[in-house]
């Protein structure tokens, strides 16, 4: 059930994105003043339109493209960053592995999001700064997961065999150790996506991230609230779109860590 | 237990150090702060003297130096904006962040773990998937979602709470409901599943058997053995909180440290938010460091060892 649910909510999520064009078949961008905040149910206005009468479902679709597509990089960036990493430390023991962890302990000493906004202040903003500063708050969660199961999965027989039969050290790693960690590796990849998405909409609702007017569900959050007053409906779809993409990635990272890896809490 | 107070109490000391280090590196790697907070039409006779009146001329080792002397004084500059002694700025506004924080987790414990202990007493009955339903979406609405939309109910609607501020406990309600929010939700799954599996250990048998009340048996034997790890969680989360006090305190306006630090992020004004890295990160490391005292008193196996 929760399983269906979540992979459910996730592909619509993604056929959302994909065919917002097709979907909404109007510019997020093109304003019409005449027609400024319209609610929900107006004609060709579904779900109403902002104050400069820009179309708010064309603007929350194209929001998923945004978030989904932030969320996929940033996943992908730690993954192998933060993945390699662990492998690393959890291998060669010795001072890699400590000053691994206390690089770890140092970041986790400091809210995610607070040093995401730092960074983003410091590079500047834009696309590519935000998957930069996600990614160096993020990688921490995989290098440590990755790290502890390296740990146990080297002193294991099959690994000492190879080593025993002269198999070289980054072969053991890539080919021995590397397919037994894998499956923490999607489950943690599974159970961050969500988070990289709220954390991209709080940032951006905040003025660190996408700015106006590129659609971003924080960006059109943080417009909502000045109209709060007037136009609940530009507050409340964004954020809604972004906690239902939210469950259902939350769900499907669930069930991927009850069915990959059952002794894996995050 | 002194030998490993006083590891611990060094470990944190190096931990608060290197983050205050990073931060310093990143600032001074990402430009001149001085033209990043002046005004773009600035003449650059007045740059160069304000650079020369704060230190920035100076070679990068000897500032980090000067930062370094400074701040194991307690002497973070002065902030940019305020003209006022940075570190005291972020500390007057530590206690309305404690009183967020420390509202919020007391709203968590007295509703997260009864529901945690509930869903997990009454497996598979509808308490139990309503709860578990109740935690799943927790989970996934965004706090500051949550607080816009609590503010259009009871504030602009109903009329029932002012919409921000701090002074009067009305104020205090909704950002507490938001921040305990995602965090309740986190102790509650966490609760259940502890709870589950110290349900099916041997003694919980041996309690029954002995005809304790069910009641007791949950209280004493189970709960009190599920503390751990609900115990560390919450310790590890302490540190989201405060990323959430963030968010939170923006949104209602709340003056505590987390809204400090985002205008002053905006402001760029960095010997406030170096000032504010030190202050947050020194707290998270103490509520860890009396988190795992608290170990020892939950279990009296636990040893703590330096």
């Amino acid at each position: 059930m929760k399983a269906w649910l979540g992979i459910g909510i996730t592909l619509a999520a993604i056929v959302a994105a994909a065919a917002a064009p097709w979907l909404a078949p109007v510019d997020p961008l093109a304003s019409d003043f005449a027609q400024s905040l319209r609610p929900p149910g107006a004609p060709g206005h579904p779900l109403g339109t902002d104050q400069l009468g820009r179309d708010l479902l064309a603007r929350v679709l194209y929001g998923a493209r945004l978030a989904l597509f932030i969320g996929a990089c940033t996943v992908v960036v730690t993954a192998v960053v933060g993945g390699l990493l662990g492998l690393i430390a959890g291998f060669v023991e010795r001072w890699p592995s400590a000053a691994l962890m206390r690089l770890a302990d140092v970041q986790l000493s400091f809210p995610f999001i607070l040093l995401a906004m730092t960074i983003n202040t410091i590079v500047g903003l834009g696309l590519r700064n935000i998957i930069l500063s996600l990614s160096a708050a993020g990688w921490v969660v995989y290098a440590r997961v990755v790290r502890g199961e390296v740990l146990s999965v080297k002193e294991r027989d099959f690994v000492q065999a190879a080593a025993a039969l002269g198999v070289g050290r980054a072969r053991l790693l890539f080919r021995h150790v590397l397919p037994n960690v894998a499956p923490s590796i999607i489950v943690v990849a599974s159970l961050q996506f969500s988070q990289f998405i709220v954390a991209e909409a709080a940032i951006s609702f905040l003025g660190f991230g996408v700015q106006p007017p590129t659609p971003a569900w924080g960006s059109m959050l943080a417009e909502g609230r000045d109209f709060l007053y007037v136009a609940w409906w530009l507050a409340a779809f964004p954020g809604a779109a972004l906690a239902l993409t939210a469950l259902g990635v939350n769900l499907l990272g669930d069930w991927l860590r009850d069915t990959l890896d059952p002794k894996l809490r995050v | 237990m002194r030998a490993y107070l006083l590891s611990r109490l060094a470990q944190a000391a190096l931990v608060v150090f290197l983050s205050l280090s990073a931060v310093f590196a990143m600032v001074r790697l990402g430009g001149d702060p001085v033209l990043l907070f002046m005004p773009m039409d600035i003449q650059a006779k007045d740059v160069n003297e304000f650079r020369q009146r704060l230190g920035f001329n100076d070679p990068l080792p000897v500032q980090y130096a000067r930062f370094v002397g400074g701040a194991l004084r307690g002497d973070f500059g002065e902030s940019l904006r305020y003209r006022r002694d940075a570190l005291g700025l972020v500390l007057e506004r530590l206690p309305a962040t404690l009183l967020l924080a420390a509202s919020s987790v007391l709203l968590t414990l007295v509703v997260a773990v009864p529901l945690g202990v509930m869903t997990a007493v009454k497996r598979n009955t509808v308490v139990d998937y309503a709860g578990t339903l109740g935690t799943v979406i927790g989970q996934a609405v965004p706090g500051f979602w949550l607080g816009l939309m609590l503010i259009y109910v009871f504030s602009v609607r109903l009329r029932w709470l002012p919409t921000g501020g701090m002074g009067s406990l009305a104020q205090l309600i909704m950002p507490s409901v938001v921040l305990a929010a995602f965090f309740s939700a986190r102790i509650a799954r966490l609760t259940r599943s502890t709870m589950l599996e110290a349900l099916g250990e041997d003694y919980v048998l041996t309690a029954r058997a002995k005809g304790l009340s069910e009641p007791r048996v949950v209280a004493k034997h189970t709960l009190r053995n599920s503390a751990i790890p609900i115990v560390t969680l919450a310790g590890l989360e302490i540190g989201q909180l405060l990323g959430g006090a963030v968010i939170t305190e923006t949104i209602f306006a709340w003056p505590g440290l987390g809204r400090l630090t985002v205008q002053a992020l905006l402001n760029r004004d960095f010997p406030v938010v170096l000032a504010a890295v030190f202050v947050i990160s020194a707290t998270y490391t103490v509520i860890n460091l009396l988190v795992d005292i608290l170990y020892g008193w939950l279990d009296p196996r636990v040893r703590l060892r330096a």
